[in-house]
């Protein structure tokens, strides 16, 4: 397999611009003779939809929610980082692309990452424009507040709904290119395979959610944004649909998988309280502005009141390890001191795993009003949820899984190794190495959206005759066509005794153990074992009830495990076979004394591309060797 | 934090499709942990029937946490049930007690028919924001944000405006099946913003023309869709649409048509 990452020359501060100019341009009056498939909606999926139809291709968008307005983006609370250096404190593009270089811990492309840094401010600018009512001083200027692995102000924010405000502003740009007829929103679908004729993606397979109906769709370019598969850990942050069909399909049919194993644990969610438990609720990265992340510092204190535990003996692990960053340490790292204490016997709650997040010392200086005002809403889903005054007593939170940094592989221009197949936001592995900071998922889904494919499908257009599409009998369109019926017919008719939730609980307990926050080459390889020993029986005892020919959600549910059973296995290998720490992949045998992460930048530095190779064949690990120009290797240090 | 489980009879609306009748069906739910949230008490009961062969009960949910606005059903006669701002997937069991009967229903308006058993279609929505809930600015290279301040009262108050999740609840606590709590949120959430300011006559003319077309009802001033609302959106927003919409009328003139450039 080739991977040309088609990285433009010159520098990096000039490679965008460059790229943009050496592109193609398609005219006016031919652009509406394509035809482009976006699957998904969320920031990078309705953002890009809107943008490519207001330049005037025709655009088919399809999610698998009922309104593409509640995609998981939504759901994103803290807020959107941007070097504009309103604060005045030091902040400036450069910076926001050496942090998040350095915040990946040194795994992502440096192109890429810069491009990302470059666009932010119009990221901004295009929301406000869009009618995004961010926070605002009595100035009327624009508030910010401040985010982990940064020592600059530079997080913009919507109470801890920027993801929700964010979302709606592209949703309404998408609405009005439907109401204008140049998107056609498909609601309630699910795309199930994609369609290659000659090597090319073409097209792709979907099932209408409502009346089974299993429709191929045709066109001169697929997107997928179709988020991350943190779900293949059962429990997440994920919204419960949130599934990795759409790339696992893709990567099947040829598009390599970057850097599968890297996942994102992220610090701050409400603590698991029972087997009942369908998923986990995050508390924003923003409440460590504010918060002091605590345990006590004797093991027979974790039973106590929180109050009644005194100040001295009180553990405040984050500021103690990591004073120049304390509690607004990176992800990876806060989630790993919270296992290491808790690990240690420290940990609070009915289950030992939690640890406190205090807003005490807050609440004193600021005032009730202040903290209301900032988090308000958060502190009333966690009181909803645990049933705890958040005002009165710490909250309590453990790390959960949150993001994917892997994803599929794209080169410069989001384009994956199938060509015509563009895949952006959480979807594909590009801009956050092994650790993604903190604001900056809404940031890459827009800035993908809003301003990369524009230009840079255009161009991969250009260079396609206009309104030269295959027919819907093409042979490899009924062919595929017909794979994904069988394929639901097979699920339907296995009838055993198990629920594909149970399927989806198993592995995921086998994925968290084995292949979570802490991860070694014994777990990884007992996983591999597990794994397809779980498929199998998955494949002869699901129990799929009901029809194909209505809305059925067990059905649904039934394809995505299906799908996580093979993905799940594939992220163990990746971690299996790098043998090395770096940010959210934490591999036991390479740590430091002090339990950091321990880089092996002459073995590794580089992303893990996987090539499908056929039913029952191994897959096959190239490598896109990573080169730092502009930020130079070293050790990633926040003490 | 109780440890005591419980034991329920739910009352069930099961419909196959838009077009057949639906009924009530009733299932016991034992063993219901408090701490369950009320969609994880239904998974439950879902998962036995899936083991009895029977087909679950159907109903939309997706984030959980209370933000997707996906989640729909009718509690106990309530939209959301009983726990004020609060939607259905944060609602947790602790507000029911050991012997409770619990009635499920869709949410019942001529506008959103149902998909199925707990489900409704809700894309009537979506079309009331495809006709004008928005600003016109295409992607491209807006102005600097800060360029255009905006005074903390109005961008908190379209903040507030704003938060709608679009779930639809409003309409169905309404006796008349009314959109306008709905369709006021976004009249003032972009209204009250000067980037708002263009089109704000054009688009409370357009949305209501829109609303009237997908056969919600007219608001009598109930006050049943602020009461039901999970994210506190307030009927003021009624009346500033209601404004806007009366000088949008009095005031309306057809575009004229331009010409080519030279």
């Amino acid at each position: 397999m080739e991977l040309n990452a088609h990285i433009p020359d010159g520098p990096i501060q000039q490679k965008w611009e460059k790229h943009k100019f050496d592109s193609k341009l398609v005219n006016p009056a031919n652009k509406r003779k394509y035809r482009i498939i976006m699957v998904g909606s969320g920031l990078a999926g309705g953002a890009g939809a809107a943008s490519l139809a207001e330049l005037g291709y025709n655009v088919d968008c399809f999610c698998y929610q009922d309104s593409p307005r509640r995609a998981h983006s939504i759901a994103a609370q803290g807020g959107i980082n941007a070097a504009k250096n309103y604060r005045n404190d030091g902040d400036s593009v450069f910076r926001l692309f050496y942090d998040t270089v350095k915040g990946g811990d040194f795994r992502a492309r440096e192109a890429n990452v810069y491009r990302l840094a470059e666009v932010s401010n119009n990221i901004i600018d295009q929301s406000v424009a869009n009618g995004v009512p961010f926070a605002r001083e009595y100035g009327g200027l624009l508030d910010n507040r401040s985010f982990g692995g940064a020592q600059v102000s530079r997080t913009f924010y919507a109470r801890g709904q920027t993801g929700q405000q964010l979302l709606i502003g592209a949703y309404q740009a998408l609405e009005r290119q439907v109401g204008l007829g140049t998107v056609k929103m498909y609601n309630r679908h699910e795309m199930l395979e994609l369609i290659m004729v000659d090597g090319i993606a073409k097209g792709i397979v979907t099932r209408d959610m409502v009346t089974g109906a299993i429709e191929s769709h045709i066109a001169d370019a697929v997107i997928l944004s179709t988020g991350g598969y943190g779900n293949v850990f059962y429990l997440s942050t994920n919204a419960m649909g949130c599934n990795g069909t759409a790339v696992w399909r893709a990567y099947k049919k040829g598009a390599a998988f970057g850097n599968p194993c890297f996942t994102q644990i992220h610090p701050t969610c409400i603590p698991v309280t029972g087997d009942h438990q369908s998923k986990l609720t995050l508390m924003s990265e923003s409440l460590r502005n504010d918060g002091r992340v605590w345990v006590p510092k004797k093991k027979e204190d974790c039973k106590r009141v929180p109050s009644e535990i005194k100040e001295d003996d009180r553990d405040y692990y984050l500021e103690r390890k990591y004073p120049s960053f304390g509690n607004l340490a990176p992800r990876d790292i806060s989630s790993r001191a919270a296992k290491q204490v808790c690990d240690e016997g420290r940990g609070v709650g009915e289950t030992g795993l939690g640890v406190y997040l205090d807003f005490s010392d807050a609440i004193r200086r600021l005032g009730k009003n202040k903290i209301e005002e900032k988090y308000g809403n958060l502190f009333e889903m966690y009181e909803r949820i645990t049933d705890e005054n958040p005002y009165e007593t710490p909250m309590r939170i453990y790390p959960a899984v949150h993001y994917t940094m892997g994803g599929l592989w794209v080169d410069y221009n989001l384009m994956s190794t199938i060509p015509g197949l563009f895949v952006a936001g959480e979807a594909n592995f590009s801009d956050h190495g092994a650790n993604r900071l903190g604001a900056s998922a809404l940031m890459q889904g827009l800035a993908d959206g809003y301003f990369v494919l524009p230009a840079t499908v255009s161009n991969y257009l250009a260079g396609l005759k206009p309104g030269v599409r295959p027919a819907a009998d093409h042979p490899a369109v009924v062919e595929t066509e017909t794979a994904v019926k069988t394929r639901v017919e097979k699920l339907l008719s296995i009838k055993g005794s198990k629920s594909p939730t149970h399927f989806h609980r198993e592995l995921g307990k086998i994925m968290w153990e084995y292949c979570g926050m802490a991860r070694n080459e014994a777990g990884l390889k007992k996983a591999l074992e597990l794994i397809p020993k779980l498929r199998e029986e998955f494949w002869k005892d699901v129990r799929v009830v009901g029809e194909n020919e209505s809305l059925n959600q067990s059905l649904e549910m039934a394809a995505r495990v299906a799908d996580f059973l093979e993905l799940g296995e594939l992220m163990c290998l990746d971690a299996l076979e790098r043998r090395e720490s770096c940010g959210g992949h934490f591999r036991e045998e390479f740590q430091t004394e002090d339990g950091e992460a321990l880089r092996d930048d002459e073995n590794f530095c580089h992303t893990a591309v996987w090539e499908y190779k056929g039913e029952g064949q191994n897959p096959v690990r190239h490598i896109e060797s990573l080169t730092f120009e502009y930020v130079h290797l070293a050790t990633r240090s926040y003490k | 934090m109780s440890h005591k489980s419980m034991n329920l009879t739910l009352h069930v609306w099961r419909q196959k499709n838009a077009k057949c009748d639906g009924k009530f069906v009733e299932y016991k739910a034992d063993g219901v942990s408090p701490d369950m949230s009320f969609l994880e008490m239904l998974d439950v009961v879902n998962e036995g029937l899936i083991a009895k062969g029977e087909e679950p009960v159907e109903f939309d949910h997706d984030c959980r946490e209370g933000i997707c606005g996906t989640c729909s059903m009718v509690i106990n006669g309530r939209p959301h049930g009983p726990k004020e701002r609060t939607t259905t997937c944060q609602l947790h069991m602790r507000s029911f007690k050991d012997g409770d009967s619990i009635t499920l229903e869709p949410w019942r308006a001529e506008a959103f028919p149902v998909v199925r058993d707990l489900v409704v279609d809700r894309s009537a929505f979506d079309r009331i924001i495809a006709v004008g809930g928005f600003i016109t600015a295409p992607a491209g290279s807006p102005q600097d944000s800060n360029s255009l301040p905006i005074s903390k009262e109005n961008a908190d108050l379209s903040m507030d405006a704003a938060s709608c999740i679009g779930c639809g609840a409003c309409v169905a606590a309404c006796p008349n099946a009314s959109a306008m709590l709905f369709v006021s949120a976004k009249i003032s959430h972009l209204g009250l913003l000067p980037q708002g300011q263009p089109e704000r006559y054009l688009r409370v003319r357009d949305m209501i023309a829109q609303m009237d077309a997908e056969a919600f009802g007219t608001c009598t001033n109930h006050g049943e869709c602020e009461t039901a609302c999970p994210k506190g959106i307030k009927m003021e927003n009624i009346a500033r649409m209601n404004r806007d919409f009366i000088k949008a009328s009095l005031t309306f003139r057809h575009a004229t048509i331009g010409g080519g450039g030279a």
